[in-house]
């Protein structure tokens, strides 16, 4: 493929089309999954078995999650080191969204990591995974403030890259069509934070 | 006592020296420009401390805002000189050269990568043979109409000051590049020649350097839809690249 078409152009687009999909379809996945704990440790539970009882699921994790986000958050760190700093003569609404995408990008880096270190590593060194994990997780308020940050911040950098994702591949050309686009991100940041945060509530509950 | 008018100057005497700041007092006149105020200065190069400077450096041509010559920040804002009224600045007024480009001398840059950049992208209608080879197709007036927007462009270089992705990380072309990208690709004669075009801006200098700031759109001051072109120009590559990947 790379002899056909320009390699940057080929990694760039499977950049962007990766934070949608999978990654993106994982993080609604993931989150709504997760809103089972609002119906309390048996809910959440039987998710989590259900889950678990899929066939091929580490199969699934690999290629559908872990993979794609180590290429997206490697690729996507260099991108967000390029840029010079505009913003403070030109703060313009969708210049703070280009900035801010490559900041959530970082913080949602950082954040995955320690998740993923606390969760997933845990988990395959033997640590059963049920309501009890994320309780002891989330019993000091600092470990709440920073799922809380992650959460807005993963939550905020796939709502409005899915705004840049519409305009990359030229879904969304002409000002109407990106301003519409917006409003859909917008709406795709509350829903998505909502049901994020109620669910990590729930376990502090 | 007369009004008077401050202006802070970023100078620099040559391409490889560093930069500095120095002030100039000058009278007020009504209805005076940027231009007017360094004309002042350039008549009397003495500094706010009193002592006899060299003249500020600067470039102009058109002084009607259609040549992009005298581009520079003013305010902190990427604009012409020529049509930036000192009424509407303030009695305090900051100058500084676009940095993006080379600094040759205090408000003077080289533009020359976009001339560079223009050929990259083959930013013309070939029409040349060895014989005549008749009227090209009649373009629709609705095409001619959107065209004419996107030709207005003076290759200002604004777009690209303003623009967080021309950086010295990265190698964005920058969006006035790309919008020529998309007139010729408009021209029915020079659609003939639109996938060479595309090819160019698929590159790593191309469209994809592109971060959606949309920065340009708001500073470019003959108001072209450059954002617009930008992903106009993103829809074709799509096209392009399912088409080449599949077909070829
Ligand atoms: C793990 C660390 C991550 C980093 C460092 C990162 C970085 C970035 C950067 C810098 C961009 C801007 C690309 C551009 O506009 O040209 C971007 C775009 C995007 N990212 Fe991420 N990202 C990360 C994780 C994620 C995650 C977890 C998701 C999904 C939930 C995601 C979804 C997206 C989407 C949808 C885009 C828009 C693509 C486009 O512009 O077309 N990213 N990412
Ligand atoms: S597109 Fe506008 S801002 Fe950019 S070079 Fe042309 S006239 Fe200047
Ligand atoms: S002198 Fe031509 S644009 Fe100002």
């Amino acid at each position: 493929m790379a002899t056909v078409l320009p390699r940057s152009f080929v990694s760039r687009r499977l950049h962007s089309l990766l934070g949608v999909i999978p990654i993106g379809a994982f993080l609604i996945e993931h989150l709504i999954a997760n809103y089972s704990a609002v119906g309390g440790p048996e809910k959440f539970e039987a998710t989590v078995r259900w889950i678990n009882s899929l066939p091929f699921v580490l199969l699934m994790e690999i290629f559908f999650i872990y993979l794609p986000i180590l290429f997206h958050a490697a690729l996507g760190v260099v991108i967000a080191f390029q840029p010079k700093n505009t913003l403070p003569n030109y703060g313009y609404f969708r210049n703070w969204m280009f900035y801010l995408q490559r900041l959530t990008g970082l913080i949602t880096l950082i954040y995955i990591a320690w998740h993923v270190w606390e969760t997933r590593v845990q988990a395959a060194l033997g640590q059963p995974v049920n309501f009890e994990m994320m309780k002891n997780i989330l019993d000091n308020p600092v470990s709440i403030a920073f799922y809380v940050i992650g959460i807005l911040s993963t939550v905020f950098h796939f709502s409005n890259g899915l705004w840049s994702f519409a305009v990359s591949w030229g879904l969304a050309v002409g000002p109407r069509a990106q301003r519409q686009m917006t409003y859909v991100s917008a709406i795709v940041f509350v829903f998505l934070s909502y049901v994020g945060l109620m669910a990590l509530f729930a376990f502090i509950a | 006592m007369s009004r008077k008018i401050t202006l802070i100057v970023t100078r620099q005497d040559g391409p490889d020296q560093p930069p500095y700041k120095e002030t100039f007092v000058i009278d007020y006149r009504p209805n005076m420009n940027v231009i007017g105020a360094l004309m002042e200065i350039r008549k009397n190069p003495v500094n706010a401390k009193g002592e006899r400077v060299a003249p500020v450096a600067w470039e102009m041509s058109c002084l009607e805002e259609v040549c992009g010559a005298c581009s520079m920040v003013i305010n902190g804002k990427a604009r012409q000189a020529c049509s930036a009224l000192i009424d509407k600045l303030g009695d305090t007024i900051t100058l500084e050269p676009m940095r993006t480009f080379p600094v040759v001398r205090d408000l003077i840059v080289d533009r020359s990568r976009m001339f560079e950049d223009l050929k990259k992208v083959k930013a013309w209608v070939p029409i040349d043979g060895t014989y005549d080879i008749g009227p090209g197709p009649r373009m629709p007036e609705v095409e001619r109409q959107m065209a004419y927007e996107l030709s207005r462009c003076m290759m200002c270089g604004v777009c690209l000051e303003v623009c967080p992705n021309v950086s010295p990380r990265s190698k964005f072309m920058g969006a006035a590049i790309m919008n020529q990208v998309r007139l010729h690709n408009t021209h029915p004669t020079g659609a003939m020649h639109k996938h060479e075009r595309l090819e160019a801006i698929m590159g790593e200098e191309g469209l994809e350097g592109c971060g959606n700031s949309q920065n340009c759109v708001q500073a470019c001051p003959k108001g072209i839809p450059l954002t617009t072109s930008i992903a106009a120009l993103r829809w074709e590559t799509t096209r392009y690249s399912i088409k080449k990947w599949m077909f070829s």
